[in-house]
């Protein structure tokens, strides 16, 4: 769990005290994701080196797992921390396995469990260990070397994750695919996680809370759908877009509107999973100029019906 | 052939002057390297003290070597090493450190700050930060440094041999004093072979302490 309270930031410039985070209190359940979004320079940066120290609060308290973190000398606090930033930062003049190495070895753990957390963090990111765990930075794409730098953040298994505009340096088709991967991780390793972004098609798919930041100040702090569902103000809303319905639809499973039963597939119209989302179903309502559409299991049998009207109570429901 | 012949029956002699100058260069870039590197390196802290020591090198170097020995002798006189080994070695030593701290305060500073981001979120200490990741990655940039720097001491010690310091100067001062052509040469002929292969044997370790990985993105 991570608690925010009153986090405030003022840089003192030339030109007098700049206030770059005023007053941020939130808090992130355990094994939850937050992203942190807003327009640049808006202090969600600011705020999240504040978690990790590299910026000195101006006033305001970090808890982590109920500890204040002041409490904590910043070198080892840090260690407890993954930290991924947007421009990656692998060390040029270590191998992979010696990049991923770099926080057990400052904790002193032997070289053979070393090595092998590296080869298995590999493996849980799509990167053949065999193939890369002796290749320098210099050799790898840009996927590849963020895959490292996530590998590495997690090299001593922290709680927390602080992940600075991760994939923003990937280009969007293997974005997508760095973001499916780093969910279905997410899903088995439950850290609590902070990511930065300024994108919020990537703050609806990745995160169980949004943070949305205004000149250093959080202007709400909710669930994606509820965000999108009931902006707090005009500035939530036209941030997250008048398309914002069709953003929600991303996040709701067919599961959670079927009507089970026995039903009639209409011939020519395809069939829906429950694990599907509503984008899907939406698409195909207007694809197919229908109402409803027949919901299939695993094996591919129909057990119930989506319709428009269902799709919409959902939406309105909340 | 002249010369030829005076160098093969000097070769003894020849022997002793090139480990005279050797000793004088080694000893005084010694001592640049170490103090010049950690120099290099703390004044990276501040821009303003940067600028004034690397200012204050700067005039060092644009001091002729000739003059800045009519200034080491009445001053070292006072101990009694006027001339000699010791102001050979302190001006070599002075030439020595702009090109070394210079080059080290540059590699530093040069570094990707995402690297320095990442070293320090990642919770290394200011000493970890240096010795693992700092100075390996600006370790091609400081020798080069040295190169600079031994080269240039090969050329001051050779003036310092009229300041009686030894070295293969002395055959180029006997040779002018005592319009001999074979000793001109030959003082020529070694300083410039040695130079070469000082600079080559540098230039070897210069890529060999590269890290390999920076060879690969180069």
């Amino acid at each position: 769990m991570i608690r925010l309270a009153g986090l405030t930031k003022v840089f003192a410039t030339g030109k007098g005290d700049v206030a770059s985070v005023t007053g941020v209190t939130l808090e992130v359940p355990a094994g939850a994701t937050c992203v942190l979004l807003g327009p640049s320079g808006c202090g969600k940066t600011t705020t999240l080196r504040m978690i990790n120290r590299l910026v000195a609060p101006t006033s305001g308290k970090v808890y982590i797992g109920g500890k204040d973190t002041d409490t904590v000398d910043p070198v080892a606090l840090r260690r407890t921390i993954g930290y991924v930033i947007q421009q990656i930062g692998l060390f040029p003049n270590m191998t992979v396995a010696q990049n991923i190495g770099v926080v057990p070895r400052l904790l002193n753990w032997d070289a053979a469990r070393t090595r092998k957390r590296a080869e298995d963090l590999l493996a849980m990111l799509a990167l053949e260990p065999t193939e890369f765990m002796d290749r320098y930075p210099g050799e790898l794409s840009g996927g590849q070397a963020q895959r490292v730098g996530v590998a590495r953040a997690l090299a001593a298994d922290p709680p927390v994750l602080l992940m600075d505009e991760p994939f923003g340096a990937v280009d969007p088709v293997n974005r997508e695919v760095i973001q499916d991967e780093f969910l279905r991780m997410q899903k088995s390793l439950r850290k609590t996680v902070l990511f930065v972004s300024h994108d919020i098609d990537e703050a609806v798919k990745m995160a169980d809370y949004i943070a949305i930041f205004r000149a250093g100040k959080l202007e709400q702090f909710a669930p994606p759908d509820e965000m999108l569902a009931r902006p707090a103000n005009a500035f939530v809303a036209g941030f997250v877009g008048s398309d914002r319905t069709l953003k929600r639809l991303r996040r709701i499973h067919v599961a959670e509107v079927m009507v089970a039963g026995e039903t009639q597939a209409p011939g020519g119209v395809p069939v829906v999973r429950t694990t599907d989302d509503l984008r899907r179903v939406a698409s195909l309502f207007l694809e197919h100029g229908v109402e409803s559409l027949a919901c299939v299991d695993e094996s591919g049998r129909t057990i119930g019906r989506v319709t428009r009207d269902a799709v919409a109570a959902r939406l309105g429901a909340q | 052939m002249e010369t030829l012949r005076f160098i093969m029956s000097n070769l003894p002699m020849i022997g002793e002057r090139t480990v005279e100058h050797i000793s004088i260069v080694s000893v005084a870039v010694g001592v640049a390297i170490l103090v010049g590197v950690p120099t290099g390196i703390a004044i990276t802290r501040s821009q303003r003290v940067a600028d004034t020591v690397l200012y204050l090198g700067s005039i060092v170097m644009t001091i002729p070597s000739i003059a800045l020995f009519g200034v080491l002798i009445p001053l070292l006189s006072k101990i009694g090493q006027g001339i000699g080994y010791l102001p050979a070695v302190i001006a070599a030593m002075l030439y020595a450190l702009l090109p070394i701290v210079r080059n080290t305060y540059t590699a530093i500073r040069n570094l990707d700050p995402a690297l320095r981001s990442a070293a320090i979120g990642m919770g290394m200490s200011q000493s970890q930060r240096l010795l693992r990741v700092e100075i390996p990655m600006a370790m091609p940039v400081i020798i080069a440094g040295v190169r600079i720097a031994v080269v240039i001491n090969i050329g001051v010690t050779a003036i310092a041999a009229y300041i009686g310091a030894g070295g293969l100067g002395t055959f180029i001062s006997r040779g002018i004093s005592q319009t001999d052509v074979r000793q001109l040469l030959t003082g020529a002929f070694t300083l410039a072979l040695l130079a070469i292969v000082a600079d080559s044997a540098l230039m070897y370790l210069q890529r060999r302490l590269a890290p390999k990985g920076m060879a690969v993105s180069a």
